[in-house]
Parts: structure tokens; C-alpha cells; sequence
């Protein structure tokens, strides 16, 4: 209670703050807008339903684009840790795209696939999948080898032992990856959002871009402020627990 | 195969080394870890292999585990060649090797989830017998990390029992523990092994505790290995790692380990 008292009391501040250096009118009110502006334009985008729309494509791109990521980037990482070859190959092009901040492949994106949805979830896709093979990868050859063969004196072999022993281990690796690849996925596809509309859905990103076409900024600041508000729930909701549950049973939180 | 007949305990196996050699690369150099190490051992027998780092004890006992090949030579149990790791003979590390996200039962379930003919209910059972036989039946729940590393141990030993194996094969389970509870653990160790008869192949650097838990005790020499020595302790159990007889025949096998060491051996082929 007391901590959430501390919270509330810095947010608090910072908006007084805020409020005092608008009415100082020591800059033009359209570039420092009121707080009360941004939370009237934030109203009003949640009445007419704007901000829930945008929202909503935003994550169903985000979502579609991190899963399947995930989903491929997980087999992928195992393959490159078991096979040299693959390690050698695909391992070495993963690790060198994954340099690649994500936001380039934006370019690449809209002239293979256009202003369409498709160009959405390769961005994210790509923003998701490099950083997990490469954790996955990580992962696994951070696995002491003392585990593999513990498993096979007591009959475990082949798919078994990655399947009970290897994957399991790497878990704090494949989270932190995961963690990762939302981090990246997430910026690449605000990015790309603000780049290029798509008439298939204005996501937030839009809405920020539209935001300042208007001049209007305690739109660009509301969205902003969603923006961060998502990331916050992300972390909350999709990474807190698991990596909870690692610290818990690897013993290793403070 | 049944319940009853798994807490049953499986008789021990006889386990014949037949002149075992094994080389290892490294850096360019040939190591020779293992020189036509021969070595019987009979059913249900305890012995200890002692030497000095590197005199290739531990291979012999990956050797014997299945875990690596000899490069001649062959290891048989009961008469048949050893071709790889098998549930008849189980393992347990230096380190514990416990899986941390696994709770101490499923850490114990992990090798008997891989035995056939066992209903999930009869597993837990079998699981929580070994656990009471070790002294951990209170700690089921319990993550690796909040164990005591002989609390660890412990469990990795309920986790090779469990199985029921005809063999059992140390790797100097208890050199990181405190000496405390590894006093402890000689006990529990030679009490359990006397009401559930294993052949147990137990690797050590420790003269006294090979004396200690050993029926007989082989003393390896480093470069190339070879078994420079057997001694028999004939004392009765069980036996006190402190006791005045047993002292007497940790020396003798210290004198010879020190006769051993002596000639200077260092040569790579």
C-alpha cells in the first residue's frame, strides 16, 4: 500500500508539474498541450470508439506477427544448437539480422507486399524471429551437459531428452528471448504504422502520424501515452509471470 | 511388470571389465586414461575406485555406464556386453544434476516415467518410497534450489534407486559436501545399501571413504591409467569413518597410493 502510495504520488507530481509549465506559457500551448487537453482528446477517442479500434489492430497485427515468430523461431533455434550445419548457415544469418534494427525491413516490406496487412506481420515477423532463434540457440548451449547426460543414464534419448531436458532448461534463455523479439516486434510495427497507412486498419501508429499531420498534440501525447500504457501490460501480464515462475524454481530471484 | 515387484529389490549384477583402453585427444596430445584395465566384480559387491586426478576412474565408471565407449576392451553385466546408458545401471554425479524446474518428486519421477508397465499413481508411489528411504519424504514439493547440497544428493540418490537398478555407479557423489554430512551420508548410504543390495561402483579421491563404504577397495595409478592395487576390507558394518581399524587400512592404501605417485609417470604417446 505504501509503495502504490509512493507511485500515485510521483505520477501525481509529474502531472502538477506538467500543468504548472502549461499555464507558465513558457512555450506555445499547441507544442505543450494541458494535461486536462490530452485527457479530454483520450475521452473522447475512447467515446467515439477511435482509440479502441486502433488498438485493436495494433495488437491483432502485433499478436498474429510475435506468435508465429515464436512458433517458427523456437524449432528453428533448436535445429541451429543441434546441427552444425544448420548453426553455420542459418545460425550465421540469424545472428546478422538480428543486427539489422527491425525497423529496417520496413522498405523491404511495403515494396514486396504493398500497403496491405501482409507487410504488417513480415515486419513483426521479422522483428520477433531472429532474436529468438538466437536466444533458443543461446539457450540450449547454456544447458549444462551434466543434464543431457543424467537423462540418458536414466533412459532418456533422442526427441525425449529435448524435449524434457534441453527445452526446459534453456527456459530462462527462450524467455528473455521472447521478451526480446515483443520488444522488437513492438517497435518495428509502430514504425511501420506510422510509415504507411493501410486502409485495412488505422492501428495506433496512425493515429500518432495523423496526430501530427493535425498538429494536434495532445493527440500525438494520448497515443503516446497508450503506447507506453501497452508496453507496461505487456511486461506485466506476458513476462512477469513467467519469469516469476523461472526465478522461483531456479532459485535465483533477490 | 507391477508394483509390488518394483519395490521389490532387482538382484545385483556381476559386472566383468575386460581389458579396457581408452585414449582421449586433447590439445594435440594423446591422453591415455585407461591402459587394459581389467576388473571383476561380483554381485552385489561394494568397491571403491580410488586414484589421483586424472588416472582415469572416471572413465572407467562412464565406461561402465554406457556413457562412453572403450576404445578396446568391453565391459559385460551378467554376461552381456554393455552397448550403451541402460536403466540396469544408474548413475549418480559429483554435482546432484537435480532439473530445477522439476519439484523433488518429479525430479525422482524423471527415470521412472520412462519404465513401462507402471500406472502414474504406482509411480508416485514407488517415487515416494525411495524418498522416505533416503529421509526426504517431507520434501516432495520442495524446489532444487531451497535443498542443502547433501539434501541434494540425497535426492539424486532416491532418483537412481528408483529405477530399481542392479548396479549402481558413484562419481564422487559426496567431495562437494561438507565433511558432516557426508559422515552422514556414508551411513545412510551403507544402510540402504544393505537392505536393498546393489552392485555399487563408487569413484573416489578419498582413501578413507573408499575404506570406509568399500568391500574392497582398487587403487588406480595416472599415466597411463591402470589398477596399480586391490585391498580388501574385511571389517564388519557398519563402519565409522572414524574407527582405529578402518583408519588402519586407509593407510595402507595411502602408502601404496604414495608408491605409486612416486615414479614419475608423464608421458603422452
Amino acid at each position: 500500500m505504501n509503495r502504490t502510495l509512493r507511485v500515485l504520488l510521483f505520477f501525481l507530481l509529474v502531472v502538477v508539474g506538467w500543468e504548472i509549465l502549461f499555464r507558465l506559457r513558457i512555450w506555445s500551448p499547441v507544442l505543450v498541450p494541458s494535461p486536462l487537453s490530452v485527457a479530454r482528446y483520450l475521452g473522447e477517442a475512447v467515446m467515439d470508439g477511435t482509440l479502441w479500434d486502433a488498438t485493436l489492430v495494433t495488437l491483432r497485427r502485433l499478436l498474429l506477427g510475435y506468435v508465429f515468430g515464436i512458433v517458427l523461431g523456437l524449432p528453428l533455434g533448436l535445429l541451429t544448437a543441434r546441427f552444425r550445419v544448420v548453426s553455420d548457415t542459418l545460425g550465421l544469418v540469424a545472428l546478422g539480422l538480428q543486427t539489422l534494427p527491425s525497423v529496417c525491413w520496413v522498405p523491404l516490406a511495403l515494396l514486396w507486399f504493398g500497403q496491405s496487412e501482409m507487410a504488417m506481420f513480415f515486419v513483426v515477423v521479422m522483428g520477433t524471429l531472429w532474436s529468438m532463434i538466437i536466444a533458443t540457440d543461446n539457450g540450449v548451449r547454456n544447458v549444462p551437459p551434466i543434464y543431457a547426460r543424467a537423462a540418458r543414464t536414466m533412459g532418456s534419448s533422442g526427441l525425449h531428452v529435448w524435449l524434457k531436458v534441453m527445452l526446459p532448461a534453456s527456459l530462462p534463455f527462450i524467455v528473455s528471448g521472447m521478451k526480446q523479439g515483443w520488444a522488437f516486434a513492438w517497435r518495428s510495427l509502430m514504425a511501420a504504422e506510422i510509415y504507411v497507412t493501410i486502409l485495412s486498419g488505422f492501428g495506433l501508429g496512425n493515429l500518432l502520424h495523423y496526430g501530427r499531420e493535425l498538429n494536434a498534440m495532445e493527440q500525438v501525447i494520448g497515443i503516446m501515452l497508450v503506447i507506453i500504457v501497452i508496453g507496461l501490460l505487456a511486461d506485466k501480464i506476458l513476462f512477469s509471470p513467467w519469469e516469476k515462475f523461472l526465478h522461483r524454481r531456479w532459485g535465483t530471484e533477490k | 511388470m507391477t508394483l509390488s515387484s518394483e519395490l521389490q529389490n532387482a538382484t545385483p549384477s556381476k559386472l566383468s571389465v575386460q581389458g579396457v583402453s581408452k585414449r582421449f585427444r586433447s590439445g594435440g596430445r594423446t591422453v591415455h586414461a585407461l591402459d587394459n584395465v581389467s576388473l571383476e566384480i561380483g554381485e552385489g559387491e561394494f568397491v571403491c575406485l580410488v586414484g589421483p586426478s586424472g588416472c582415469g576412474k572416471s572413465t572407467l565408471l562412464n565406461i561402465i555406464a554406457g556413457l562412453e565407449s572403450a576404445d578396446e576392451g568391453r565391459v559385460l553385466t551378467d554376461g552381456i556386453a554393455i552397448t550403451g546408458p541402460g536403466r540396469d545401471r544408474m548413475v549418480m554425479f559429483q554435482e546432484a544434476a537435480l532439473f530445477p524446474w522439476l519439484d523433488v518428486l518429479d525430479n525422482v519421477l524423471f527415470g521412472l516415467a520412462l519404465k513401462p508397465g507402471l500406472s502414474r499413481a504406482e509411480r508416485i508411489e514407488v517415487a515416494q518410497f525411495y524418498l522416505k528411504l533416503v529421509g526426504l519424504e517431507k520434501f516432495p514439493k520442495s524446489y532444487v534450489h531451497e535443498l542443502s547440497g547433501g539434501m541434494k544428493q540425497r535426492v539424486a540418490l532416491a532418483r537412481s534407486l528408483a529405477p530399481n537398478p542392479r548396479v549402481l555407479l558413484m562419481d564422487e557423489p559426496f567431495a562437494a559436501l561438507d565433511a558432516l554430512t557426508r559422515e552422514q551420508l556414508y551411513g545412510d548410504l551403507q544402510r540402504i545399501w544393505q537392505e536393498h543390495r546393489k552392485t555399487i561402483v563408487f569413484v573416489t579421491h578419498n582413501v578413507r571413504e573408499a575404506a570406509c563404504l568399500g568391500d574392497r577397495v582398487a587403487l588406480f595409478s595416472p599415466h597411463p591409467g591402470r589398477i596399480c592395487g586391490q585391498f580388501a576390507i574385511p571389517l564388519p558394518r557398519l563402519r565409522d569413518i572414524n574407527s582405529v581399524e578402518l583408519a588402519r587400512h586407509a593407510t595402507e592404501v595411502t602408502a601404496a597410493l604414495k608408491g605409486s605417485a612416486a615414479a614419475p609417470e608423464e608421458y603422452a604417446i
